[in-house]
């Protein structure tokens, strides 16, 4: 394998590991908004101390989402404009409900009047549950493959069908999949992050949630194996198979440190690695295709199709080696600077 | 209906809506940036409650920038997916580091800084400012070179009929796009100077915290005599590189259609409301002036609409309109903020004549969205001059009444959160310094 060969792949790979990094942060943001109505529904105070948890954290957490999407654009230009076109409405209503979270998250605390505040945190947790299950919902339809054919005359991918194509059950299924596992992982983060009575509350809802999301987990990967052509690539290269191993053992660690050792940070640093295993084992999955289409052979679009020139992918590689590490220092740096446990002081 | 020019009717509006956040974003965090400092230097709490009193505005404002910035790095898929293929291998790579390198930097000390007044010390508070002010200038001059290469593509060559990367150092010192970036960065300095100046002046005139506003208003004073008068030595050279670059563009904001030498600038002209050729009215010409605005000479020559082929022709009143408007209100800022930076001193004092400041807050948005105008119309047919056309940079799977349906919920939902922060962030320009700001709690 010469260089031009293997970087679409590093790229694809690298394009993976951002998309599990954007879930692993944003996944507790997401969780723990859904969880402020549900969690703080008596008290100001607790839904207030709740978006202080994820304030100084939900733009960068973000921020991986703006970069993976960047980097699909950069590296994968083609797969890029066939993605996005093709899940025209549904990734507007991704950018809405993106909108909404951010705009309500900062602009909840400019005025202090307890209607104002209930108005902006039930936006926050509705656009919170829409992204959650929109992007469970797109990335099981790019396991399972889109309904794409190439068209010559277009020179160009087109999606055949309507958006009702998207919601057959394995992907409806994945949509739940993703609401459970930010729910459990916001759980966690919280009960991490906070005392009092408000932890204890955090740590039960932890609890409750935890089996529902295992069981649908196994559902759901049990369903990748068979409705998504995923297993393809595990069952040529079986080695392969040791990451949805981990993916799984390192979920059920997560349980068994929440349950047996009642240890929240340890339990959520294996929910955190779930979380990015899972990506990952879907990305792999899918190899070489960035986008596999269900329709035929023609239709998938490759990363060597899809891909850049090897001189962009080259520089970006160089700009990724030295920022990526860099921004994966500072922002731990910065957690640990303003992560500090929130006393309920009342 | 015509799915491109819906989509072209959502890509204004989101542009033009999230340009309403961001030059504010750029200045105010300087401005922050240097009352901070003046703190941490002194010891001074006034500072303090500069830094603060400064950066509730700015925090409303930077989170409306961040959101509607997302809207644009998805619709270059959504709704331009053939130009999204066509140029990823450039422009994409472009935003992919604007992301890395600034926003990453931008959204994680902002939070440090929103939340950190009592978390971290001083000197790591007044970083996390300083970081958040130049990311917002890394992210401009990266996002305006991404543009520069749509104004005028350099360092690419066409293979399998797409754009692809052949020298990312020509792609990087694109003269367009330095250009733009200093006038726009300028622009950015300039507004925020003149509102804080009248933001300031509202308090002035009510006779309140009379010793707080006018130190704000000294600052306000300098950004704006600084970069009004830089703003027009950049703008001139912008300007000549457009002449340069973009002859159609440079004709439409003159409204030129004979080329010629020694070309005049006439201080009355009025084109046609359509597409027809030559102006309804010219009157009182400057000999020769075109020709120095051109090229600093008073011989060169300057191309008229004429030898521009129709079909590569943009539509010529609205881009002369807006740019006119645009010079003339840059002429008022240069007058204002000189004369106001000689008798800043007494500002206090000025009484009815503080209203000049209040009135005058909107008119740099409105100069700064009609130099945008003058760009992005300027450059149609084109999506990239020259290679592209807007015509052909749509996305085949996407049909007219999806676009219809996701710009009205735009509309909508714009509608709603910038009025929000609109009323809060006004709320927030009257209230009180003195009292202490409830940050986050």
């Amino acid at each position: 394998m010469d260089w031009q060969s293997i970087l679409p792949a590093v790229w694809f790979v690298v394009w993976g590991v951002l998309w599990g990094i954007y879930f692993v942060l944003d996944g507790y943001d997401l969780g723990i908004a859904m969880w402020v109505p549900l969690l703080g529904a008596s008290s100001e105070k607790e839904r207030a101390t709740m978006h202080q948890v994820t304030g100084p954290f939900w733009d960068g957490n973000e921020v991986w989402l703006i970069t993976a999407g960047g980097v699909t654009f950069a590296a994968f230009p083609l797969a890029y404009a066939v993605l996005f076109s093709s899940l025209y409405s549904p990734l507007m209503i991704l950018l809405y409900c993106l909108i909404l979270r951010g705009v309500c998250s900062e602009l909840r605390f400019q005025w202090d009047n307890i209607t104002y505040r209930m108005v902006c945190d039930g936006l926050i947790a509705l656009s919170s549950l829409v992204a959650a299950v929109l992007l469970g919902v797109a990335f099981s339809n790019l396991f399972r493959g889109l309904p794409l054919e190439f068209d010559a005359g277009q020179n160009f991918f087109m999606f055949q069908g309507n958006i009702l194509n998207l919601l057959h059950p394995y992907c409806l299924l994945g949509g739940v999949l993703f609401v459970l596992m930010f729910l459990v992982h916001g759980a966690l983060y919280l009960c991490w992050r906070v005392e009092g009575d408000l932890k204890n509350k955090a740590f039960y809802m932890a609890t409750m949630t935890w089996p529902v999301f295992m069981l649908v987990f196994l559902v759901y990967v049990a369903l990748t194996f068979t409705f998504a052509g995923l297993y393809v690539n595990y069952l040529s290269v079986p080695p392969l198979l040791a990451l949805p191993l981990l993916c799984a053992v390192l979920f059920i660690l997560s349980g068994f440190e929440l349950y047996k050792k009642k240890n929240v940070a340890r339990s959520l640093l294996f929910s955190c690695g779930g979380i990015l295993t899972l990506t990952l084992t879907g990305v792999i999955g899918m190899y070489p295709n960035v986008i596999p289409s269900r329709l035929s052979e023609a239709g998938n679009l490759t990363i060597g199709t899809a891909a850049s020139s090897t001189l962009t992918l080259t520089i970006m590689l160089v700009v990724a080696l030295i920022c990526v590490p860099l921004v994966i220092y500072y922002q731990i740096w910065a957690h640990k600077k303003m992560a500090v446990t929130i006393k309920a002081d009342y | 209906m015509d799915p491109i020019i819906l989509s072209r009717l959502q890509f204004a509006f989101a542009t033009i809506v999230h340009f309403f956040f961001v030059p504010l974003t750029i200045g105010l965090g300087f401005f922050i940036a240097i009352m901070e400092t003046r703190y941490v230097r002194t010891g001074n709490e006034k500072f303090k409650q500069q830094a603060q009193f400064w950066g509730r505005i700015f925090l409303i404002n930077f989170v409306l920038g961040v959101v509607t910035g997302i809207a644009l790095e998805f619709q270059f898929g959504t709704n331009w997916a053939l130009y999204s293929k066509y140029v990823g291998d450039i422009f994409g790579s472009l935003l992919a580091i604007e992301a890395t390198l600034a926003f990453f930097l931008e959204s994680t000390f902002i939070g440090i800084w929103a939340f950190g007044w009592n978390r971290v010390p001083k000197k790591i508070h007044l970083m996390a400012i300083w970081f958040v002010a130049f990311a917002s200038t890394i992210s401009a001059l990266w996002i305006l070179l991404a543009n520069g290469f749509m104004q005028h593509p350099v360092g690419y060559t066409i293979q399998d009929s797409v754009a692809r990367l052949a020298s990312f150092t020509e792609v990087l010192t694109n003269p367009y796009g330095w250009a733009m970036y200093l006038h726009t960065v300028s622009g950015a300095f300039l507004l925020t100077g003149f509102l804080v100046m009248g933001v300031s002046a509202w308090h002035l005139f009510c006779g309140r915290n009379v010793e707080f506003f006018s130190a704000s208003f000294r600052l306000g004073s300098s950004f704006a005599v600084i970069f009004s008068i830089l703003i027009i030595i950049i703008g001139h050279s912008l300007g000549q590189v457009t002449a340069k670059y973009q002859e159609s563009k440079f004709a439409a904001m003159e409204s030129v259609w004979e080329t010629q030498t020694e070309a005049p600038m006439h201080l009355i002209k009025i084109p046609h409301f359509t597409r027809e050729e030559g102006n309804l009215v010219e009157a009182m010409p400057i000999p020769k002036f075109l020709s120095f605005l051109a090229g600093n000479d008073f011989q060169h020559k300057v191309t008229g609409m004429k030898d521009v082929p129709p079909e590569n022709r943009p539509l010529v009143w609205p881009i002369f309109y807006s740019f006119r408007l645009m010079v003339g209100l840059g002429c008022i800022f240069l007058v204002v903020a000189v004369a106001t930076f000689f008798v800043r001193g007494m500002i206090a004092s000025f009484g009815w004549g503080l209203w000049v400041y209040i009135l005058l807050i909107p008119l740099p948005y409105l100069a700064l969205q009609l130099g945008w105008i003058v760009t992005e119309l300027g450059r149609q047919p084109w999506v990239v001059f020259g290679l592209m056309r807007t015509a052909d940079a749509g996305s085949p799977p996407v049909d007219w009444y999806q676009i219809l349906l996701t710009l009205l919920a735009m509309i909508g939902i714009y509608g709603v959160i910038s009025l929000t922060g609109f009323i809060l962030m006004i709320r927030s320009a009257l209230s009180n310094p003195q009292k202490p700001v409830e940050h986050y709690v």
